[in-house]
Order: structure tokens, then C-alpha cells, then sequence
């Protein structure tokens, strides 16, 4: 409405994380490590399957981290992505008697291509622009995929069932608890792969990108490459996690992949902190676990009680939780001077 | 041809809906430069509460009346205690805060008025307006309301101290705040207002998709896309987004084959996008120039 708004530099919408701050010590890594690894054995099938899904949370929310916390663009149609991995293995597996293994690569490759194309015409949009963009894709893909078009593959309103793999070679191990111990296996792989990706040139151009894209591209960052690319990458991390989920859930349909799924995977990357990698299983388990809270403390009211949880989190923590991690962190170097 | 030209108005009526909304969407993002995600919420539960006064037996333009000055009131009041001490964290935590509003309101507003669908009075009346069978008295005087809110929202924020300092205090906070403005009380006065124009958005569409506590799930979409295609940072360019979307999403469903109700928002999200790609600061918005 003024001439002066025209002119005001803006703040980047995403904050600076330096390049070292976006991961775990080595000592830490290893103790949340063998805690992975220990526990399932320990624990009932279905927490272990709570854990898997944790996983696969938790690799959806990397995706975004990598794409927000990376390179600056915001996302609310990870769903999307999600949902064609899901879908890409569900239909391999079951029209095409691929392995399940096999599939998951499939599926990333497919997504990556997706989200490649999606981040071209997105290029010309940022901030709210953009978060509309990829809403509109997140509401159009329940909608495509009930299509009577694709109804012979995607089996429609209903979707489609997916069998769960036994544990290969004759391990004595229940399905859950290989299947677990395959996404993660997996989620390791992508973690280190990802951490790498955010540390190399393309990271550092992700990242010079979301601090400063015209700076950037004075610096001779091809903006256009490395914003797609972005785009790429983490549809698809999402689309394996989604084929991942497929598996795990056995079951597909539109309905599982609404806005709903977005958002949570957006609320998922804010509670663990924007660009922080690690994060994304805390995260994770915020959307998983607090809903469940929220309905244990009142049924009735499990909403409001599930917004005032997270307003606490915001309040007391508005970094995610990076924050805690800092603090804990300086606590320990009071501590070993002591 | 007449089977054109109907559906265009009948576009124009939804679109009415979508413009209300919308202005209220760009009111907030004048304030606070974000898009609030629990507007819609908000709206619905002041639309709810006009209800309960007119179940006590308050006229229709008294519950209206209160309706909006306690809005008004609750828009600031959520400002001051929720988003005020959120105004130093980054943006996407806001957004969170947002989202956490909305799922509060929503559950609250289910839980004392519950999730059965009711009847809301028009003051407009429901006949035929000028004999077109599309198009009721009542969404005659939506549009009728509409277009008074918009020159009042241009009155006032062209003619009057406090709307200079408003714009003032979104475009530039710090050089405002140099002149003496309390850009800290602008913000809490953008919040009052664009929850008071969800208020009166509120209560002139509950007639038409009725009272229920997600009644406004569907309806906020639309008014984000029309503010955004109409450009964000002008409310003539978001009550026009809004005519356009609702007459776009019409002819779509008529025209297209195999659009059915379903389709309809995507096709409307795809154009807008569309639109977006081509102008992107909107079709009325200035583009943002940033200095380096």
C-alpha cells in the first residue's frame, strides 16, 4: 500500500544454522545409535512397530528439514510425495511381484523426478506463495488418486493391501521386528547421505541460497539448479519414506495422504528444529506420540489439549528442539570444567 | 449463452463468500505479514456465539452488533497473550502457533456447541433477488456488505491517523517506531480487526453452507487463494480474487467434463497457481523489491 514497503530488505524467513550445528557429536550419535538397535528387542510388536513408524516419521520430516532448514523454501505437499512413493511401491509390489526392497528405489527415483518438476515452476514462487503452491498439490492428490482413470492400479477410494515381508535368509525374527530392523538400515543410510549432501558443495549452495539468494547467485550459485535440486532431493527422501510406510501400515488409500499428513510433517520439523537434522526423530515422535497423549488426557477435547501442548513446546522452546540441545550441551561443558 | 451468464452470477454469489473471507485474510497479513491459519476457526466461533445470543433471545442486529466488538476484543486479547511473546521467534514457529489455534478452537467449539449441523437466520431474507432463481436477496446483501467493508477498510486506512500508522508499522517497524508509533499495539490492532471481519464473514456465510464447527475448513482455502491471487497487500485486489475464484470455480464444474464437486478445488488451486507463476506478486499486489 506505501512505496516504502518496496525497498525494505527482508529478513531471511528461515534463520542461518551454521553447517556444524546441524548435526549430533560423535559420542551422541552412537549412544542414540545403540539405542536404536537395543530396544526393539526388549519390547512388544506393536511398540515396535510405533518404532518403525517413528522411522519413517522421521525421515519425512529430514526431507523437509533439507528443503526448509537447507535450502529455504517452505513445503506443505510432502504429503503428495509421500503418497506416490507409498503408492509406487504398493502397485510394484502387488501388480508387479517386485521385491519390496526393490521397490523403495523405484520409488525415490520417481519422486525424485516429481519433485525436480514441481520445483520448476515453484521457482518463481517464496514464502506464502509458495506454501500455497504445494498445498494445492497436497489437496489435488488424494483427489487424482480416487480418479476412476487410475482406478485399475490404484484400486480407487478403497486403495490396496500390502503384504508384509518375512525376514529373509531364515532369520528367526518376527516381521515387525525385521522390518524395523530394514527401515533402519535404511533411515542410517540416508541420515549419513544426507548430512554428506548438506556438507558438500551442493549443501553449501542450498545453504548460501536460503541465506541470500541474490548474493547467491552473484557468488555464481546456479539458483534455479540448486533450488529444483532441493526440491528433488527431498521428495525423494519422502518418497521412500512413504514406500517404507506402505509397507509397514500394508495398506494404501487417498485418505491416508491428506493436508493433515503435511501439516503434521511441518509441526514435526518446527518442534525439532528448523535445519537441525537430528531433530526429525524428535519431531517425529511429537507427531506420532502427542496426539495419542492428547486423546489419553481427553477425548473430548483431544485438540485442544494437543494445541496446548504444542503452544507449551513453542513457548518454552522455540527453536525445537535444537535449543535443547544447545543448552544440554553447554551444561556438559560447564560441568567438565567443574 | 444464458447457461454461461447464470453460472457466472452463481459465481458471484459463492465468490461473495470467498471475498469476505479474503479481506479478512489480508487484513491480518497487512498486520503481522503472515498468513493466519486459524482465522477460519476464529470466524466460526464468533459465528457461534451470535448464534447462542440469538438462542437467549437477542435480536438478530444486537447479537451482530456484540458479536463483533467481542472479537474484536478476543482477536486482541489472543494477540496479547499468545502471539506477543512469539514475536521474537522465527516464523515458522509462528506458523506452528497458528496451527495450535486452530486445533484449540476447533475441539472447544465442538465440545460446547457439539458437531450437529444448524439452521442460522439471515437478516436479507432467502427470496429470488430480482427474479434470478441463482441468486437470493441474501447474497445480494453479502455482496452488498462486502463492497461497504471494503471502502470502509479504505477509508480508514487512507484518511484516518491510526491507518497511516497501521501501514506504517507493517511496511516499515523500526522507522515507525522512531516517529512514535507503537508498532507493538498496531500488530494487536491488526489482529482485533481482521478477527472482527471474520466475525461479520462469519455470520453472513453460516446461512449458506450452515453452522457447524467445520464449517469454515473449506471456505478459508478459498479465501487464502482469492487474497492471494488478488495480491496480498490489497484489499480490493483480495475481494476481487474473491468473485473471480468463486466464478472460475462455477464455469470449471459446468465446463470441464468429469469435474465433479471434488475436482473443483484443485482446478481452482491450479489456476490461481497458474496466475501466480505469470504475476507473482498477485494480479493488484505491488512487487516486493528487495535491496541486497
Amino acid at each position: 500500500m506505501s512505496a516504502a514497503e518496496e525497498v525494505v530488505t527482508e529478513a531471511p524467513a528461515v534463520e542461518a544454522v551454521p553447517k556444524r550445528a546441524m548435526t549430533l557429536g560423535y559420542g551422541t550419535s552412537l549412544v542414540v545409535l545403540a539405542a536404536l538397535i537395543l530396544t526393539p528387542l526388549f519390547v512388544k510388536n506393536f511398540i515396535i512397530f510405533q518404532m518403525t513408524m517413528l522411522l519413517i516419521y522421521g525421515l519425512a520430516v529430514l526431507a523437509l528439514n533439507i528443503l526448509t532448514g537447507g535450502s529455504g523454501q517452505f513445503s506443505l505437499g510432502q504429503s503428495a510425495f509421500y503418497a506416490i512413493g507409498a503408492y509406487t511401491t504398493a502397485i510394484l509390489m502387488e501388480h508387479f511381484n517386485v521385491n519390496y526392497a526393490l521397490t523403495l528405489p523405484v520409488a525415490g527415483v520417481i519422486c525424485f523426478a516429481a519433485g525436480f518438476l514441481f520445483g520448476q515452476p515453484a521457482l518463481r514462487l517464496s514464502g506464502v506463495y509458495l506454501a500455497l503452491a504445494t498445498f494445492a498439490l497436497a489437496t489435488a492428490m488424494p483427489q487424482l488418486l480416487k480418479l476412476g482413470f487410475f482406478e485399475h492400479w490404484t484400486g480407487g477410494v478403497q486403495g490396496l493391501v500390502v503384504t508384509k515381508p518375512d525376514a529373509p535368509f531364515g532369520l528367526p525374527l518376527s516381521q515387525d521386528m525385521w522390518l524395523y530392523y530394514f527401515t533402519l538400515a535404511i533411515t542410517i543410510g540416508i541420515y549419513i547421505a544426507s548430512v554428506n549432501l548438506l556438507r558438500s558443495r551442493s549443501g553449501r549452495a542450498f545453504m548460501a541460497i536460503r541465506d541470500n539468494e541474490i548474493a547467491a547467485s552473484a557468488m555464481g550459485v546456479d539458483v534455479s539448479l540448486y533450488k529444483t535440486l532441493a526440491f528433488g532431493v527431498s521428495a525423494g527422501i519422502t518418497g521412500v519414506a512413504g514406500g517404507l510406510g506402505a509397507i509397514a501400515v500394508q495398506f494404501v488409500a487417498p485418505d491416508g495422504y491428506t493436508i493433515t499428513l503435511a501439516i503434521s510433517l511441518f509441526l514435526g520439523m518446527v518442534v525439532g528444529g528448523v535445519g537441525w537434522l537430528p531433530g526429525s526423530i524428535v519431531g517425529s515422535a511429537f507427531i506420532i506420540f502427542v496426539p495419542n497423549i492428547a486423546e489419553g488426557i481427553s477425548k473430548g477435547l483431544s485438540g485442544a489439549v494437543f494445541g496446548v501442548l504444542l503452544f507449551l513446546v513453542i513457548f518454552l522452546v522455540p527453536h525445537g528442539a535444537r535449543q535443547v540441545a544447545l543448552i544440554a550441551q553447554q551444561l556438559a561443558a560447564k560441568l567438565k570444567k567443574n | 449463452m444464458e447457461l454461461f451468464a447464470n453460472q457466472v452470477l452463481a459465481g458471484i454469489a459463492t465468490g461473495a463468500i470467498y471475498a469476505c473471507m479474503a479481506l479478512a485474510v489480508v487484513m491480518i497479513y497487512q498486520a503481522i505479514d503472515h498468513l493466519n491459519f486459524a482465522q477460519g476457526e476464529m470466524a466460526m466461533f464468533s459465528t457461534f456465539m451470535s448464534w447462542q445470543m440469538m438462542q437467549w433471545g437477542v435480536p438478530y442486529w444486537w447479537a451482530f452488533i456484540l458479536t463483533v466488538i467481542l472479537s474484536f476484543a478476543g482477536g486482541i486479547l489472543i494477540e496479547r497473550l499468545l502471539f506477543k511473546p512469539l514475536a521474537k521467534a522465527p516464523v515458522l514457529t509462528n506458523v506452528a502457533g497458528f496451527i495450535a489455534l486452530f486445533a484449540i478452537v476447533n475441539s472447544v467449539a465442538g465440545l460446547i456447541w457439539d458437531f450437529t449441523i444448524k439452521q442460522y437466520p439471515t437478516p436479507f431474507g432467502s427470496s429470488p433477488f430480482l427474479g434470478s432463481q441463482l441468486i437470493s436477496t441474501h447474497q445480494a446483501g453479502m455482496i452488498g456488505v462486502t463492497l461497504l467493508l471494503l471502502a470502509a477498510l479504505y477509508f480508514f486506512f487512507q484518511f484516518t491517523r491510526i491507518g497511516l500508522a497501521m501501514r506504517a508499522a507493517a511496511s516499515l517497524p523500526e522507522s515507525a517506531r522512531l516517529v512514535g508509533i507503537n508498532t507493538s499495539w498496531m500488530i494487536a490492532l491488526g489482529w482485533g480487526m481482521a478477527s472482527a471481519i471474520g466475525a461479520i464473514a462469519g455470520m453472513l456465510i453460516a446461512p449458506v453452507v450452515f453452522l457447524e464447527p467445520n464449517m469454515m475448513g473449506g471456505v478459508l482455502i478459498y479465501g487464502f487463494a482469492s487474497a492471494v491471487l488478488g495480491g496480498l497487500s490489497s484489499p480490493l485486489g483480495a475481494v476481487i480474487g474473491g468473485f473471480l475464484v468463486g466464478i472460475f470455480e462455477n464455469l470449471a464444474g459446468t465446463y470441464i467434463p468429469g469435474v465433479g464437486n471434488e475436482l473443483k478445488l484443485p482446478i481452482a488451486l491450479a489456476l490461481i497457481i497458474t496466475v501466480l507463476v505469470v504475476k507473482p506478486a498477485g494480479l493488484f499486489g505491488r512487487p516486493i523489491v528487495k535491496r541486497v
